[in-house]
């Protein structure tokens, strides 16, 4: 186990860094610490922000300071074990689709693997939900397999359409969001992973374990407008425990 | 029938200027979503706006970036204060176009045109009304995130017609208030305290980031800035795995060209972060324009504590002396008596240390 590192983010965050590199043992450190500090509210405190192999520390400067904050977290990494894996199973939708994904035929070429093929692969892992970040909602989810790795492209686009299921390196990922994207699209998820009338307006939590369903694009097309007109429940994607 | 939202008191929007949204002092505790914390670019300006009309200080006002709305008063009354390097009228019916003078409260009434002008000297500028906007909060906050459309109005800047709802409809009548002084901002380098992956660059590289100038690029909005400067040279790959970032993170992409992060920054990024401006000087930061001219200093962390509690201390001063409008003309008794008339250094009535350069 890689010795825990304190790194200053200013006057108002530190790093607490459990290792350099993206693997579950050391994110599941991460959580637990994520964990421990919500439950234990030191003063001061404003948020924890779990990454892949680190938890930054946000605080008020003028509610405590380094010293101290940096004390209350020293003092609930006694101890610490790892997150119990207590995240929801969630299955996604993906119809993996030239048109739909555009860099289907593309990756699968660069793997020397047919499109359904990549599909088929990518639909049989299970994904670990590492960390949101980038847009609201955008979960880094690994591992993909790894004859499955391709660096991102070069050519990073300007529009990624929203619901795009994508893959970069050992990671994989729903666009919840039209934004800008470098990794490759192979297909799409027809259910919104974010909606600003729910309670909580993110699906996917970090910690949380995904699986993709293929579906062809009648389907697809089916969910897509059940979504549109409100009457997609996203609770039933949750899987049975 | 109507919906009661639409005949509540408010604020219409005439012309829409062009860039001006809703902010508070951010959305935080929602960056484990992938949540922005958005907020106010310059919030010591958002919150003397507010302490001028009586508001608590981080309530919401109207940020406004380059030229600013005209508002139409649909209330009885409304008090508001603007704070920042803005112009700004009243058009009365049967009346000439009025200026109005920044850093003090105006109360204007039914059917009176607020235009804010032109913002000049800083990217941005505030308005803030007396008893605040009655929109929904959303997770906590009312600051308006435009990428991801989070925040009152859909999430969009203020737009032809939009409604700002007011919580009170009618301002209580009473005398006017002003600052003393506006507030002054520092110059000199922002400070900075190096890392989180300071060890990720050249000491030749941390040497010139922190001896060289850089100038705003114009790539510049609420997301960030990218700076023009000598490249900063890492050891190995700019990439670092994604951790979390904070509005004043300094990141470097393999360019080795920097980008200053504002209050729009993703939550968690790639590249590896030289150095973060310290909080007491993120309003300075906020205030950079494209073409403005900056460098960095660093300084420790318990600096940097000890210079946002002056900071602090200073503002407060600030908000205790706002007083009642003088006529013009007219003999300020009430600053010969309780202000300090030797060097303005110490302020011997309230029994504080005065540093009025820190703002």
């Amino acid at each position: 186990m890689d010795a825990i590192r304190f790194t200053t983010v200013g006057d108002t965050a530190f790093n607490v860094e459990f290792g350099e590199g993206i693997d579950r043992p050391t994110n599941a450190r991460v959580m637990a610490l994520h964990a421990r500090l919500k439950a234990a509210r030191p003063p001061g405190l404003v948020e924890t922000v779990p990454t892949f192999r680190s938890l930054m520390v946000v605080y008020d400067p003028l509610a405590t300071g380094r010293r101290d904050m940096q004390a209350a977290v020293e003092a609930e990494l006694s101890g610490l074990g790892t997150a119990a894996g207590t995240g929801a199973l969630w299955r996604l939708p993906v119809c993996y689709d030239g048109e739909l994904g555009p860099d289907l035929e593309e990756v699968s070429a660069a793997l020397g693997l047919t499109a359904g093929a990549l599909a088929e692969r990518h639909a049989a892992g299970e994904y670990f939900v590492y960390m949101l970040g980038f847009m609201p909602g955008f979960g880094y989810m690994g591992d993909l397999a790894p004859e499955l790795e391709r660096p991102r492209r070069t050519e990073p686009r300007v529009r990624v359409p929203a619901g795009s299921v994508a893959m970069a390196g050992r990671l994989t990922t729903v666009y919840p969001w039209e934004s800008p994207g470098g990794w490759h699209l192979i297909g799409r998820c027809p259910v919104p992973l974010y909606d600003a009338t729910r309670p909580s307006p993110v699906l996917l939590a970090a910690g949380d374990r995904v699986r993709f369903e293929p579906v062809d694009r009648a389907r697809f097309d089916a969910l897509a407008a059940e979504a549109a007109s409100g009457r997609f429940d996203p609770e039933s994607l949750r899987a049975a425990p | 029938m109507t919906a009661p939202f639409l005949t509540a008191h408010c604020l219409t929007v005439a012309r829409p200027g062009l860039f001006a949204t809703i902010q508070d002092l951010g959305r935080f505790g929602h960056q484990e979503l992938g949540m922005p914390v958005a907020g106010a670019l310059d919030p010591i300006a958002l919150r003397l706006a507010n302490a001028l009309v009586g508001n608590p200080q981080g309530t919401a006002g109207v940020e406004v970036a380059l030229l600013g709305p005209a508002l139409r008063v649909e209330a009885e009354s409304v008090r508001v204060a603007a704070v920042g390097p803005m112009a700004l009228s009243l058009e009365r019916e049967g009346q000439a176009p009025t200026p109005l003078a920044a850093n003090r409260t105006h109360r204007l009434r039914r059917g009176d045109l607020l235009v804010l002008g032109a913002v000049t000297g800083a990217s941005v500028a505030y308005l803030a009304v007396a008893g605040g906007l009655a929109f929904e909060p959303f997770l906590g906050s009312l600051s308006t995130y435009v990428r991801a459309g989070v925040g009152p109005l859909g999430g969009k800047p203020l737009g032809q017609g939009a409604r700002l709802p007011l919580v009170l409809g009618d301002a209580p009548e009473g005398a006017e208030v002003e600052l003393p002084e506006p507030p002054d901002y520092a110059t000199g380098p922002l400070r900075v305290v190096l890392g989180p992956q300071e060890d990720r660059f050249t000491e030749e590289a941390v040497e010139t980031f922190l001896s060289s100038g850089f100038r705003v690029g114009k790539e510049a909005d609420r997301m960030g800035l990218r700076l023009e400067g000598p490249a900063l040279a890492h050891r190995g790959s700019a990439d670092i795995p994604s951790d979390g970032l904070v509005t004043g993170s300094i990141q470097v992409p393999g360019s080795g060209q920097p980008i200053l992060l504002l209050n729009d920054h993703q939550t968690a990024g790639g590249y590896a972060k030289i150095a973060t401006v310290i909080s007491a000087d993120l309003p300075r930061a906020g205030r950079l324009r494209p073409g403005d001219a900056l460098s960095f200093r660093a300084v420790t962390v318990e600096e940097a504590e000890a210079i946002r509690r002056r900071q602090e201390q200073a503002l407060a001063g600030m908000i205790r002396r706002i007083r009642a409008v003088r006529p013009a003309g007219g003999i300020d008794l009430d600053a010969l008596y309780t202000e300090n008339l030797v060097s303005g250094v110490v302020d011997i009535v309230n029994g504080n240390a005065d540093i009025p350069d820190l703002l």
